[in-house]
Parts: structure tokens; C-alpha cells; sequence
């Protein structure tokens, strides 16, 4: 079984970028980016995101990562276009969106459930400490 | 003009040229407390949807609603697609396959399709967002269909009733949103998104009345 993972975001090459970093530790997960518009310029596009969808859920789910609020209202629009039995296990999560994906990532190759995975990208929340600056001394 | 199927597209042609007309003070509005693009996206989005109503305009007031509702989902690239997008789409499901709308009738689709953008982003009156247009508009349209208004006459009400809750998001400070981010200097600017619903409602009452 592996869940997949979108990658939602206003730009291309971000999306892109994350989804080579994320799958460097997760070979076996399809890491499907949707970012920027179909022309390349940025935004959020509700047919690429669909796009990324049907690649990423191969009959397990995917988990739905963000960068910006107005690529979760796409990102949802999307979700609720889908019939329902495949709604049920696509999942937006609101996480960190780099940590996030290669957290999430990581926890799809070891063969983690929709839950698991939703959880690895949670858990991405703290991954880089606990908040604050990071001073030299 | 009647409320048919035909004089939902001539008042969504309407809405796509004042949409044209007004897309560089969208942008500048959007510049000023976003990321400067409302003005391009919606011009983008109503230019898609022209080109499928050239390309044969749908029997039902309701049909060309939803045509319009996933054109703009899947063209305009901000978070207006999703959020005017899921508005047209909650009025197209509530008109059904009535063949003329009277002001009831749209009074209801605009509460619908306030009731989708409120539920798609999650914004309250007073966040300084598009719902600060479409509830006095929701709220105006009702008291007119309550007295017997025509589609022209809740229309009408409802435009004006959003262009005094657009001007009146100047002073607020945004809780939704790009502009969010800029907290107390987003103060002293009109949202774009009230803004351009207000446009929009005011072509389809130009229309209406016609």
C-alpha cells in the first residue's frame, strides 16, 4: 500500500523543487506537484490539482499539502469535484508545507496508512525545534 | 428583460464587461493589500467563460450559473475561483431548472451563493473580504423579495446594498486573506473582492432592468 502525496502551490517551480526533496527520501511515493497556473504563472489551478490527484491516489488516498490559505480553497474546491468513494481518502492537512511533505513523504514509503501519513505531516509542526530564534551563541 | 436563460447570459456578458472595465482598479486595489492580481484573475476567468457561452449558451437560467461556476473554478487562479466560483455554483443549485427566475427566486440564489463563500473561506462580516458586499446585499435582497420586488428590483437593492458594504471595508482591518498578513495597513483601503462583487451585482441589475 502506498499513499500518495499532492503538493499544492502558487508556484511551479516550488511545488517541483519540494517534491524532488520530499522524494529523495521516499523513492517509493508517488509525489505528484500541482503548482502555479497551467501557463506557468503563479496561482493555484483547480485542473492541475485534480490532475495530481488521480496520479497520486492509487486506491490507498493521498494527503493534500499547501503553501498559501487560497491553495487550501482550491485545493478543497477540487476535493468535493471528486466522486465520493475517492473523496473519502484524499486529505487535506494543514501542516508545514516543507517540512510537511518530506515528513508525510517518509512515513508513505515506510508504508504508512492514510492516517499515518496524515500524522508524519502533523507531526512536521516541531520538526525544525520549537519556535524562536536561532542566535550564534 | 426577462429572467430566462437568455437574459442570464446577457447579464453575465454584462458582468464580464464591467469585469474588463474595471480590472485595473482591481488590480490596484489587490496591489495595495494583496498580491496584485484580483483585477487579472477575474478578467481571465470571464474571458473563459464568454468563450464557452460563444460557443453555445446552455437552455436554463441554472445551466449557465454552473457553466459559469466551473469556468471560473477552473481559470482563476486566486482564491476568487474557488470562492465566486463555489457562489455561481450554490446559485445554479438552487434555481434548479426553473426556465425564468423571478426576485424570489433570486433572492434565494444570491443567499446561496453568499452561504458558499462564507462556507469555502471561512470569513465573517467585518474580516474586510467580499462577504462584507454579498451580506447587506443578501440581507437587501431578501427585504425586497419579502415585498414583492421583481428580479430587477431585488437586484437593484442588492447592488446597492453591496456597494455601501464595499466602501465600508475602508477603515476595517483584514482577518481573511493576503491582506491579512499586512494587519493594521490594510486599514484605509477598499477589499477587492467587495469591490468587484459590487461590479459584478451592478451589471446584473443594469441588466435586469433593461
Amino acid at each position: 500500500m502506498t499513499v500518495g502525496l499532492v503538493l499544492v502551490s502558487h508556484s511551479r517551480e516550488l511545488a517541483n523543487g519540494l517534491a524532488h526533496v520530499a522524494g529523495q527520501m521516499a523513492p517509493s511515493v508517488t509525489i505528484a506537484p500541482a503548482g502555479g497556473l497551467e501557463d506557468g504563472s503563479i496561482g493555484t489551478s483547480f485542473e492541475l490539482i485534480t490532475d495530481a490527484i488521480v496520479k497520486a491516489d492509487t486506491g490507498d488516498g493521498a494527503v493534500l499539502l499547501y503553501d498559501l490559505g487560497s491553495g487550501f480553497l482550491t485545493a478543497e474546491t477540487a476535493v468535493e469535484f471528486l466522486e465520493s468513494a475517492q473523496a473519502e481518502r484524499v486529505v487535506i492537512v494543514d501542516a508545514p508545507f516543507v517540512l510537511g511533505a518530506v515528513s508525510a513523504a517518509i512515513a508513505a514509503h515506510v508504508g504508512g496508512d492514510l492516517r499515518a501519513v496524515i500524522a508524519g505531516a502533523l507531526d512536521a509542526r516541531t520538526a525544525n525545534g520549537p519556535g524562536g530564534v536561532r542566535s550564534l551563541d | 428583460m426577462s429572467c430566462d436563460a437568455a437574459g442570464v447570459v446577457a447579464a453575465i456578458r454584462a458582468v464580464a464587461a464591467t469585469v474588463a472595465e474595471h480590472r485595473v482598479e482591481l488590480t490596484h486595489l489587490d496591489r495595495d493589500i494583496g498580491d496584485g492580481d484580483h483585477g487579472e484573475n477575474m478578467a481571465r476567468g470571464f474571458t473563459a467563460v464568454l468563450t464557452k457561452l460563444d460557443a453555445g449558451a446552455p437552455d436554463t437560467p441554472g445551466a449557465v450559473l454552473k457553466l459559469v461556476a466551473t469556468t471560473l473554478i477552473s481559470t482563476v487562479g486566486g482564491a476568487a475561483g474557488p470562492l465566486f466560483g463555489t457562489a455561481f455554483l450554490r446559485a445554479a443549485t438552487t434555481v434548479g431548472d426553473a426556465q425564468t427566475l423571478d426576485g424570489e427566486a433570486i433572492a434565494k440564489a444570491l443567499t446561496a451563493a453568499r452561504d458558499g463563500v462564507v462556507a469555502r473561506g471561512k470569513a465573517e462580516s467585518g474580516d474586510k473580504t467580499m462577504v462584507d458586499a454579498l451580506t447587506p446585499a443578501v440581507t437587501a435582497a431578501k427585504g425586497a423579495a419579502d415585498g414583492g420586488g421583481s428580479a430587477a428590483g431585488v437586484l437593484q437593492a442588492a447592488a446597492d446594498a453591496a456597494a455601501a458594504g464595499a466602501e465600508a471595508t475602508f477603515p476595517m482591518q483584514a482577518r481573511k486573506g493576503r491582506a491579512s498578513y499586512l494587519g493594521e495597513r490594510s486599514i484605509g483601503h477598499l477589499d477587492p473582492g467587495a469591490m468587484s462583487s459590487t461590479y459584478l451585482l451592478q451589471a446584473l441589475a443594469a441588466t435586469a432592468s433593461q
